[in-house]
């Protein structure tokens, strides 16, 4: 492994295994009575959360908690950044501290690349703007992979906000370097020009997209993202692009549905099928924590030298 | 060591175990990965075929208790695998089984591992060969066989359901 997890770009296919087999081991721990390994013991983690965030911020500090890492977490609306502060500035204060790990997210793409040049700690990158959310990828991926048992050769269909979403883009890139068939699909105001050079198949049409498909991913409507108009209606983009128990049907039988949250009921995704029987929603946040858990656990180890 | 003589020996511990702790009914085996599991798994069909009894046994691996971890600056970190162990250890007399005593260090770390699972009656040391070079006071109750080795050698133990082979083999 890198020194720092900034990007699925990054990752070799078999750094990918490498952190879903750990992430197996790690599971485990999750189900035991004492749930808490002393791995990380005397290490001090950062989570440095410039945007709101309710399950990447406390799955981190779950895993961290697990691996008896010591934990803290810098809320941007209670610190010095409201005063005027950089990024560059808070962050190498933060360093000043001798912090082993900074766990970023922020909504700027390439956040956590202008970490890693200024920092000697390691920088998990948990979001950067519409550029990459690596560890949501690799939990996807170890969900896929849970009920599926591969990824190579699977039909995988994403559907939504496709040009918001970096959660899309690490996606892709995880999925196509394991062999998957990626799909995506949404409005073509919201389709990124460019997208099909990630080895993407592309369709506006939602029913082609999803046809036979073994995985179905959907995307949230970014409206925090969103200056001006994509689409005419909320209600209109439900009756093109939602995510109904009808579309479901035209997939495989056997199908999973996953979304990464948090979720737009009535927009992108039918409440009957967020509850339904095919939604791995909720394993997808279980799975989050054994993921990040491997991350923390590989990257607190030595460096590859080159 | 062969195949035959290891045989004979898991043999001889199976009634060791069953002569000191009087019945079989509070035991359970612990095998520490790797090599530690099967050698579990033999003693315990051993001593099935003794006692007509099933004693419970389990997988720890202890790569994420290890005393060793993050301190070396450069190279991978180990590889983390499951621990298994699918029955309560409270008030069990578990028999922790491994393939080679050395420093010690290795049965500090699941020690420290298997009481996070509970609190057992008691722990008891399991293991094939004892090469000496301790670093803790640590002491195996039941042992295979004493072998006085050099700290530069290396003690390779076979086993049939990993290498193919059994036998226990010193490496310069």
């Amino acid at each position: 492994m890198k020194k720092d997890l900034l990007s699925i770009a990054d990752l070799s296919s078999e750094e990918i295994y490498s952190i879903l087999d750990t992430a197996e081991a790690m599971r485990e721990i999750g189900e035991r009575p004492i749930k808490k390994v002393p791995t990380l013991r005397g290490k001090t983690i950062v989570n440095l959360f410039y945007e709101p965030s309710t399950r990447t911020r406390t799955s981190f500090e779950v895993a961290e908690k697990r691996l008896s890492a010591d934990t803290l977490n810098i809320a941007v609306a209670t610190s010095s950044v409201v005063k005027g502060e950089t990024l560059a500035d808070t962050a190498l204060n933060i360093e000043a501290m001798a912090p082993d790990m900074i766990v970023l997210r922020h909504a700027s793409s390439g956040a956590g690349h202008l970490l890693s040049r200024i920092c000697r700690s390691r920088i998990i990158n948990a979001g950067d703007g519409m550029h990459e959310h690596p560890t949501q990828a690799l939990l996807d991926a170890f969900t896929i992979r849970q009920h599926k048992e591969r990824i190579e050769g699977l039909k995988v269909a994403i559907v939504g906000d496709l040009l918001h979403s970096r959660v899309l883009r690490s996606n892709v890139l995880l999925l196509t370097r394991l062999g998957a068939h990626v799909w995506v699909s949404g409005p073509p105001t919201l389709v990124p020009p460019g997208i099909e050079r990630l080895g993407v198949r592309v369709s506006t049409s939602l029913e082609q997209a999803v046809a036979d498909a073994d995985v179905i991913m959907m995307l949230r409507i970014q409206q925090e993202r969103m200056q001006g108009a994509f689409f005419p209606s909320l209600r209109e983009y439900f009756s093109l692009f939602g995510m109904t128990v009808e579309r479901v049907k035209r997939a495989k039988p056997e199908v999973i549905i996953m979304h990464p949250g948090p979720m737009n009921r009535g927009v992108e995704i039918a409440s009957e099928v967020a509850d339904g029987p095919y939604s791995v929603i909720l394993e997808q946040v279980a799975n989050g924590v054994a993921v990040r858990m491997a991350v923390l656990y590989l990257l607190a180890g030595g460096v590859e030298v080159d | 060591m062969d195949a035959d003589r290891m045989g004979r020996t898991l043999t001889r511990i199976a009634h060791e175990i069953l002569e000191r702790n009087r019945g079989v009914e509070e035991l359970a085996l612990v095998g520490i990965r790797t090599r530690g599991v099967p050698l579990a798994r033999r003693l315990a069909q051993v001593i099935r075929e003794i006692s007509h009894h099933e004693v419970p046994t389990g997988a720890r691996d202890i790569t994420l208790y290890r005393d060793d971890l993050m301190r070396h600056a450069v190279g991978a970190q180990p590889v983390v695998r499951r621990t298994e162990i699918p029955f309560s250890i409270d008030d069990k007399r578990i028999l922790l089984v491994d393939d080679v005593l050395y420093t010690g260090r290795t049965i500090r770390a699941a020690l420290d591992a298997l009481v996070e699972f509970g609190r057992p009656r008691a722990i008891q040391l399991v293991v094939l060969v004892d090469r000496g070079h301790r670093e803790l006071p640590i002491k195996a109750d039941y042992v295979g066989k004493n072998l006085p080795t050099a700290a530069s050698q290396s003690v390779q133990v076979h086993l049939r359901e990993i290498d193919g082979r059994d036998a226990v083999e010193i490496e310069e």
